[in-house]
């Protein structure tokens, strides 16, 4: 690697090309579009373009009733679902001041942990897929599945939840569910002790990722990159401790923070996050309080005016919903602060320099959502 | 009676047609293309549980000219549209299309009065084979899309029909 100010001497228009990644490129994980000047192997200059897969989230939130933009949370990132559900949730029944029965709360967190756990896991197979390792993924797939079964068996889908409702949630969960998720525990804690020895220990991995793509906390700060990559970064910021909300505070779990800065460093905390959030499940089932699982909402929503905001920790780093009312059935606006935007923002600056394979090494390690920065 | 010998030339055509037909049908090679999150359930159906690859459609390819089937797993945005028209028409003849999810058929969730961005339906770029519904189809669905593109080749069904319960 070499250091970004050794840049300006290679930057001869006439010895630099474009390369363009995307977007149908499968080391883009959907269809972002990064224009890439080289010269030779390295980066001089990555522009990401974005826009393939705007869905319009934003626009068609103003369309529709509250009730009715529920689906769409799940579809913005689809693989932390439950996460942008609950933030949905959250800010509406802020607004109404929709008291949330306790029980509900505890399940909310049960299969948002459990959802985070199979977001990460995607995640590493994908990552380990770009740096050329097929068999991670066979593996995680396997564990996946099983999160899978589970959270059908509670909500109905495999991938594009949508669970929870304003006030509680559609669902209680049964003893079978239950059962299934501590059996889920007792086997995927061994599994993430092989998946270190498989992988994590390698010395060809490691190689790969030491000291490769650094992002320093300051730069984290500039374009608000927020999940892993901060922690990554060595800054222990995480909504579930930060701005705690829902029943969060009543666990004891650790936000795992690596000072290195480096794509490493990333990898490093998703995979213990897993660790934690199987932490976090289990306390969670041992002291699941019973009742009901649905508060009292009234029929017809109509939330009083003002400005409502509500931060959840996605897989991916702090997502906020922020609507708007003016006494009408419909939102006036519905903003969405993505954290795959921002963690996208800083890959220009950070990859000033980098061989190109380190360039996508560190494109991996930031876990983009292409839906989630398009919306 | 000259006549007769071509003719029985032109049924044995037919045969090789078959039994190309029925390569070509076990060994689909499908364009990795993931848009959205229907792509996420494509991978899970080469995944371990699933496994695609017991039907010989397992060989994802990232370059159109060595696919033959391309699967649009996602959303078609009016900007991604003319890069997807590029891929289809790079792939090299014998295509097929399956539009797997709402999306891929009719623009699926994202249609409303007054839209702007969605494609409502890649049949509007280029010709599709085999329509998976759902959002997102599960896994099995797009087996049984796979397989149901088999039937179109070979003309007749290979594996058994699973009836669902009534
Ligand atoms: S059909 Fe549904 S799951 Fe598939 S891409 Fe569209 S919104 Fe996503």
């Amino acid at each position: 690697m070499i250091a970004s100010n050794d840049i300006p001497s290679r930057t001869n228009p006439q010895e630099t090309f474009v390369l363009n990644l995307g977007p149908q490129h499968p080391a883009t994980h959907g269809v972002l579009r990064i224009k890439m000047t080289m010269n030779g192997e390295y980066v001089i200059r990555a522009e990401p373009v974005i826009g393939y897969i705007h869905r319009m989230h934003e626009k068609m939130g103003e369309n529709r009733t509250w009730a009715q933009f529920l689906p769409n949370t799940g579809r913005i990132d689809y693989l932390s679902a439950l996460h942008y559900n609950h933030a949905f949730v959250g800010a509406v029944e802020r607004a109404a001041q929709i008291e949330v029965p306790r029980r509900a709360e505890y399940i909310r967190v049960i299969t948002s942990e459990l959802n985070r756990i199979s977001s990460h896991l995607v995640w590493w197979s994908a990552f380990l897929l770009d740096l050329g390792g097929l068999t991670p993924l066979l593996y995680a797939f396997d564990d996946r599945e099983k999160i899978l079964d589970l959270l059908e068996g509670v909500t109905g889908s495999r991938l594009t939840y949508c669970y929870f409702r304003f006030g509680g949630l559609c669902n209680d969960i049964d003893d079978e569910f239950i059962q299934g998720t501590r059996t889920f525990i007792a086997q995927m804690r061994p599994r993430l002790k092989m998946y270190r020895e498989l992988v994590t220990d390698n010395i060809i991995l490691r190689k790969r990722l030491e000291g490769i793509g650094p992002i320093s906390a300051e730069m984290c700060r500039k374009y608000g990159a927020t999940g892993p990559v901060i922690r990554g970064s060595g800054v222990a910021y995480d909504v579930r401790k930060s701005e705690p909300y829902s029943v969060y505070p009543e666990f004891a779990f650790e936000i795992p923070v690596f000072p290195e800065s480096d794509s490493m460093a990333r990898y490093l905390v998703r995979m213990e996050e897993m660790a934690q959030s199987l932490r976090i499940i289990e306390q969670a089932l041992g002291k699941l309080p019973p009742g009901p699982v649905m508060g009292k909402v009234p029929r017809v929503l109509k939330l009083p005016p003002g400005d409502y905001c509500y931060a959840v920790e996605a897989a991916r780093g702090r997502f906020l919903v922020r609507t708007v009312s003016d006494h009408k059935e419909f939102p006036y606006r519905v903003k969405l602060r993505t954290p795959s935007f921002s963690n996208l923002s800083l890959y220009e600056e950070a990859c000033k320099g980098m061989m190109l394979p380190d360039a996508l090494a560190l494109l991996g390690s930031l876990d983009l959502v292409i839906p989630d920065i398009d919306r | 009676m000259e006549a007769l010998v071509d003719t029985s030339q032109i049924v044995k055509f037919a045969k090789l047609d078959d039994l190309l037909a029925l390569s070509r049908a076990n060994s689909l090679w499908p364009l990795t293309f993931g848009l959205a999150c229907c792509a996420i359930e494509m991978m899970a159906a080469g995944g371990p549980r699933f496994d695609i690859s017991r039907f010989g459609a397992e060989v994802f390819r990232p370059s159109p000219r060595q696919a033959d089937v391309m699967i649009v797993a996602g959303t078609v945005n009016k900007k991604i549209a003319p890069a997807v028209r590029t891929l289809y028409d790079q792939m090299l003849e014998p295509k097929w299309v399956i539009a797997m999810g709402n999306c891929a058929i009719s623009g699926g969730p994202f249609v409303f009065p007054g839209q702007y961005a969605v494609v409502e339906g890649v049949d509007q770029l280029f010709p599709v084979d085999v329509y998976i519904p759902g959002c997102p189809p599960r896994p099995e669905a797009l087996i049984e899309g796979i397989l149901a593109l088999e039937q179109k080749l070979t003309g007749k069904r290979r594996w058994p029909v699973v009836k669902p319960p009534q």
